[in-house]
């Protein structure tokens, strides 16, 4: 029974050892290259396998080798060793690495506790809600593991399945516990106003909109569930075929991609825009998206702080965005824009490639001869998509004509192939026109009273100028679809939604978003400049680190001393009725002049109080009672104790002086 | 391994002194009258090695999670760091409260371990992976509260005599490693050590001088056992078909159950050293016992006996193991 020296593990304390290992590192294997993240498995299951068969340690000949690879090859991938990337791929391979050779408890522990850093990590590319809420569960397993970790004795070794549910059951219990005091340290430790290393780009960032359209580029995001932002409207929202959420627009046309215009696009361009009808003000939180787009209701009347509003109307932030962005906007959603068109714009945005699209072209140059009339043209064109055209995200692939194909042959499309082949008709009939990119719809969570846009609701649509009424927004999809204004992407697309975007899926996810909101104000958002306003209803109008460290230690010192007062009061030793009840006799006996030493039994002082008091016979009946409930049963009856102690209350004994 | 018995003496020598300064803090407790209750005055928590090193790898977590201004990474961080510090306390109440009432010592001889049981009783709660240490022996157990827990250790035995049990370490590391909470006990309590059970001591001396014999001896109708022919035994009694198959001669011994009684005398042993002759004596007693012969102890500080049986062996063994106030 000397104490040995080292702990071998048993099968439950690795398995659950490895276990915690893995939920550390497997939020990282989806993310990891394929060339760390399936050695990785490999090698965790491997290592599984084979300690849950063989107690055989790894040869080092087997250990080395992949202890000198994995860093070269980080090396090697990444350029370097440093930073979040290649600093996570690393732990990630040197925490299953350390698995491998784990096979005493210092070992076990050391795994763990450095799976908890791995875990943390994670977070570090995505911080959505549902994952931290899979990381923390992750997190009650790396404690039920410490916890099996501890010695057993030993005829009681612990089996996989009792360490999985005590250890998870009380790991939760003490994370829960553990909520008051992470919330003050979250809550009140000083943030850094800038960060010791690295740059904290985000580049979990959704990429949204991009400043180039090609056929499928919008497509990527109408498969993407995650929101684009969230809006509420200070006053009641404008109907649901007005909500044209404008993003860049896109006037440079190659033949196949439309592209942004910078020159164009700059601010001494200034365009006059005329508001008719009630404006709309509302609060837009943004998802980062490594992108400057700002998005507004068309048109914004103003930019937001720290942005600007290009002559074309977009809003453009004058950095990426990489947090997520709270701003203002005033809309006008009846308006009149550029009334007038100089040349060298006008002539901008007739330009067309002249080698491609014939057949296309020919088409609008046919209208123009027929028509004349710019509104008949407009007309014409989608009226042809109408009555010929099928909505469907399924749309088949366009050759080097992309217009040519897409009007002439395929005919099939969704809303970039629509607004893509509209802007060219009308360029080539000679309407100046431009496409809009942005997004279209939302849904509203009337919960929150907010509205939720998706990547999903990624649309594309046309403006196209005309005389006295300026650009107007003409959505050929429309023509094609109405529902697809009216319901959204996914239902006008109706047969060609993917599985996990069914109706009632998709109905959940958008009443879930409200906590996913919740989630991003309350928790994500939080940062320096909120944590020194917090204090301010407490008097301190800027809390600095000085003030906000002061209050972290008051604050987690009451709360340890609430803990600790609840952990070392005394326990009140709860006095044993019957016991009570025959000290309560003993007393009596006492101040009647018969004191009882500890030593005498109740049966000599049955004897003795016969003695003194020959006439009294419940005294003796007492104290055999007491006789017969201590030691007659195993656990006297309540009822039984409570009949004693009256018996003994109602006891009248005279002085042993006047008995005698 | 240079290093390592220099930091261990040193560390001794530190804690010798400690324990003079502070005797309140430290192991030098006197010794006190059972049941022994732990509470906080007498509980102490110290933060493990593994404890530090944790604290170090969540004060990384930490400056990630501040230098990415991630909240949620941050907020995870902090939940460990409450759970896992907060487990002081749950530290602390595996050992709070637990009462050592009873210790018991089975019967042993010196050179063997010494069984001990530690009976502990607890009210409330179970309490798991408690560790009870004495010198260099170690423990693990578990307690049920309102039933007995009864932990068996086994100390080496070196002398016969009282041996005094020493300071007891109660400690846990309970939930998660991450702090030792200890409480020494040094309860009123000595084991007794039998004397060394002589290894190739000579048969019981039931024909030397001081042996009473009867005139019944051998000729019982029963038959005990069949031992080696010495030179006085009477031919008639020699077993010759048992003879016959060993290759010595071979006597039955016959016995009436009262009819033999036989004197162990420690003055009679000359010419061995006196733990010696405890030892000897020791080894007869037993073989006595299971001969079933009735002996008696003679020994300088009195005379225990004539009997049988296992009260009168354990009293035999109990004079012979305090014999001259125990081995020296």
């Amino acid at each position: 029974m000397k104490t040995a020296t080292s702990h071998v593990l048993t099968k439950a304390q690795f398995a659950l050892t490895a276990a915690s290992v893995g939920a550390a590192v497997l939020p990282h294997l989806l993310r990891l290259p394929v060339m760390f993240s399936i050695p990785i498995a490999a090698l965790l299951i491997g290592r599984w396998f084979q300690r849950q068969h063989t107690a055989v340690r790894v040869p080092i000949w087997i250990k080395l080798p992949l202890i000198i690879l994995f860093p070269v090859l980080i090396i090697f991938h990444y350029g370097n060793i440093f930073g979040r990337e290649p600093g996570s791929a690393l732990a990630c391979t040197m925490l299953t690495l350390k698995l491998l050779e784990t096979d005493n408890r210092r070992d076990a522990r050391a795994a763990v506790c450095f799976s908890g850093f791995v875990l943390m990590s994670a977070l570090l590319f995505d911080s959505d809600l549902l994952f931290t809420l899979l990381l923390l569960a992750a997190l009650s397993l790396i404690l039920a593991a410490l916890r099996s970790l501890e010695p057993r004795p030993l005829g009681a070794p612990l089996t996989i399945r009792s360490a999985l549910r005590e250890g998870m059951r009380a790991s939760v219990l003490s994370l829960v516990a553990a909520v008051p005091l992470a919330l003050c340290v979250f809550v009140f430790f000083p943030r850094f106003g800038s960060p010791l290393w690295g740059s904290p780009s985000f580049s979990a960032a959704h990429t949204g909109l991009g400043d180039r359209m090609a056929p499928g580029t919008i497509e990527e995001l109408l498969t993407d569930d995650s929101a684009a932002f969230r809006v509420s409207f200070h006053g009641s929202a404008p109907p649901k075929q007005y909500l044209y959420w404008r993003g860049p627009v896109l006037s440079f046309f190659d033949g196949s991609a439309w592209s942004r215009a910078e020159l164009y696009s700059s601010r001494s361009n200034a365009s006059d825009l005329h508001a008719s009808g009630i404006a709309t003000t509302y609060d837009i939180t943004l998802e980062p998206s490594d992108r400057r787009w700002l998005f507004a209701l068309d048109v914004a009347i103003a930019a937001p702080p720290n942005s600007v509003r290009g002559a074309d109307m977009t809003l453009v932030s004058r950095r990426p965005i990489v947090d997520l962005l709270e701003y203002e906007v005033t809309s006008a959603t009846h308006y009149e824009l550029d009334s007038s068109l100089n040349d060298t714009v006008r002539r901008r945005m007739l330009e067309l490639p002249s080698d491609r699209n014939i057949r296309s072209r020919e088409l609008a140059t046919k209208w123009r001869n027929n028509l004349h009339d710019d509104s008949a043209i407009i007309k014409a064109a989608l009226a042809m998509f109408h009555e010929k055209f099928f909505y469907t995200l399924d749309a088949p692939l366009l050759e080097r004509d992309t217009v040519d194909d897409f009007l002439f042959d395929t005919q099939r499309g969704f809303c970039e192939h629509y607004a893509s082949a509209f802007t060219f008709l009308m360029r080539a009939a000679g309407i100046p026109a431009r496409v809009v990119t942005g997004y279209q719809g939302g849904y509203y969570n009337r919960v929150g009273d907010y509205w939720v846009v998706r990547q999903s609701d990624a649309h594309a649509w046309s403006e196209v100028w005309l005389q006295g009424r300026g650009w107007v927004r003409v959505d050929p999809t429309a023509a094609v679809s109405p529902q697809r204004v009216e319901l959204g992407s996914r239902a006008a697309a109706g047969e060609s939604a993917r599985w996990y975007q069914a109706n009632w899926m998709q109905a959940v996810r958008n009443q879930f978003d409200l906590v996913n909101r919740v989630w991003n104000d309350a928790i994500v958002q939080f940062s320096a400049l909120r944590q020194q306003s917090m204090l301010a209803p407490f008097g301190i109008d800027k809390a600095d680190y000085g003030s906000l460290m002061s209050v972290l230690i008051g604050t987690s010192s009451l709360l340890l001393i609430a803990f600790a007062w609840w952990v070392l009061r005394m326990p009140r030793v709860r006095d044993d009725a019957l016991d009570a009840a025959y000290g309560k006799l003993r007393a009596k006996l006492d101040r009647a002049g018969a004191a009882s030493t500890p030593a005498e039994g109740p049966l000599t002082l049955a004897e003795r109080t016969q003695i003194l008091w020959p006439d009294n016979r419940n005294l003796a009946l007492a104290c055999l009672n007491y006789v017969r409930l201590r030691y007659g049963c195993q656990r006297p009856e309540d009822a039984d104790v409570r009949a004693f102690a009256r018996s003994i209350a109602s006891l009248r004994l005279l002085t042993i002086s006047r008995a005698k | 391994m240079s290093a390592q018995p220099t930091i261990a003496t040193r560390w001794s020598r530190a804690l010798g002194y400690a324990e003079k300064r502070l005797p309140a803090l430290t192991r030098l407790k006197k010794i006190e009258p059972l049941p022994i209750r732990l509470d906080r005055h007498r509980i102490y928590v110290l933060p493990t090695r593994f404890g530090l090193i944790f604290s170090v790898v969540l004060v990384v977590m930490l400056l990630g999670a501040l230098n990415y201004n991630n909240n949620p990474a941050m907020l995870l961080t902090c939940l460990l760091a409450a759970a896992s510090y907060q487990s002081v306390f749950q530290s602390f109440r595996t050992l709070n409260g637990v009462q050592l009432t009873a210790l018991r010592a089975h019967a042993c001889h010196a050179g063997g371990s010494l069984p001990l049981s530690l009976h502990f009783h607890i009210d409330t709660r179970i309490r798991r992976s408690l560790r009870a240490r004495i010198g260099d022996y170690e423990t693990v157990f578990d307690l049920q509260p309102d039933s007995d827990g009864k932990v068996r250790i086994e100390l080496p035995a070196p002398r016969r005599g009282w041996q005094t049990v020493g300071r007891i370490k109660l400690y846990s590391e309970y939930p998660f490693g991450l702090f030792q909470v200890w409480s020494w006990l040094n309860p009123d309590f000595a084991a007794l050590v039998y004397p060394r059970l002589e290894a190739d001591a000579p048969p019981l001396p039931n024909d030397n001088a001081l042996a009473v014999t009867h005139a019944q001896r051998g000729r019982g109708d029963e038959l005990a056992m069949l031992r080696d022919y010495r030179p006085s035994d009477p031919l008639r009694g020699i077993a010759w078909k048992a003879s016959a198959r060993h290759d010595t001669l071979l006597v039955k011994e016959f016995e009436l159950q009262r009819g033999r009684e036989i004197v162990l005398s420690f003055a009679s042993l000359i010419g061995l050293d006196r733990e010696r002759r405890i030892s000897r004596l020791a080894r007869w007693v037993c073989a006595a016992e299971s001969a079933q012969v009735r002996y008696t102890l003679q020994l300088p500080s009195g005379t225990v006996g004539p009997g049988l049986g296992s009260d009168h062996r354990h009293a035999c063994l109990r004079e012979l193991a305090v014999l001259f106030g125990g081995a020296e």
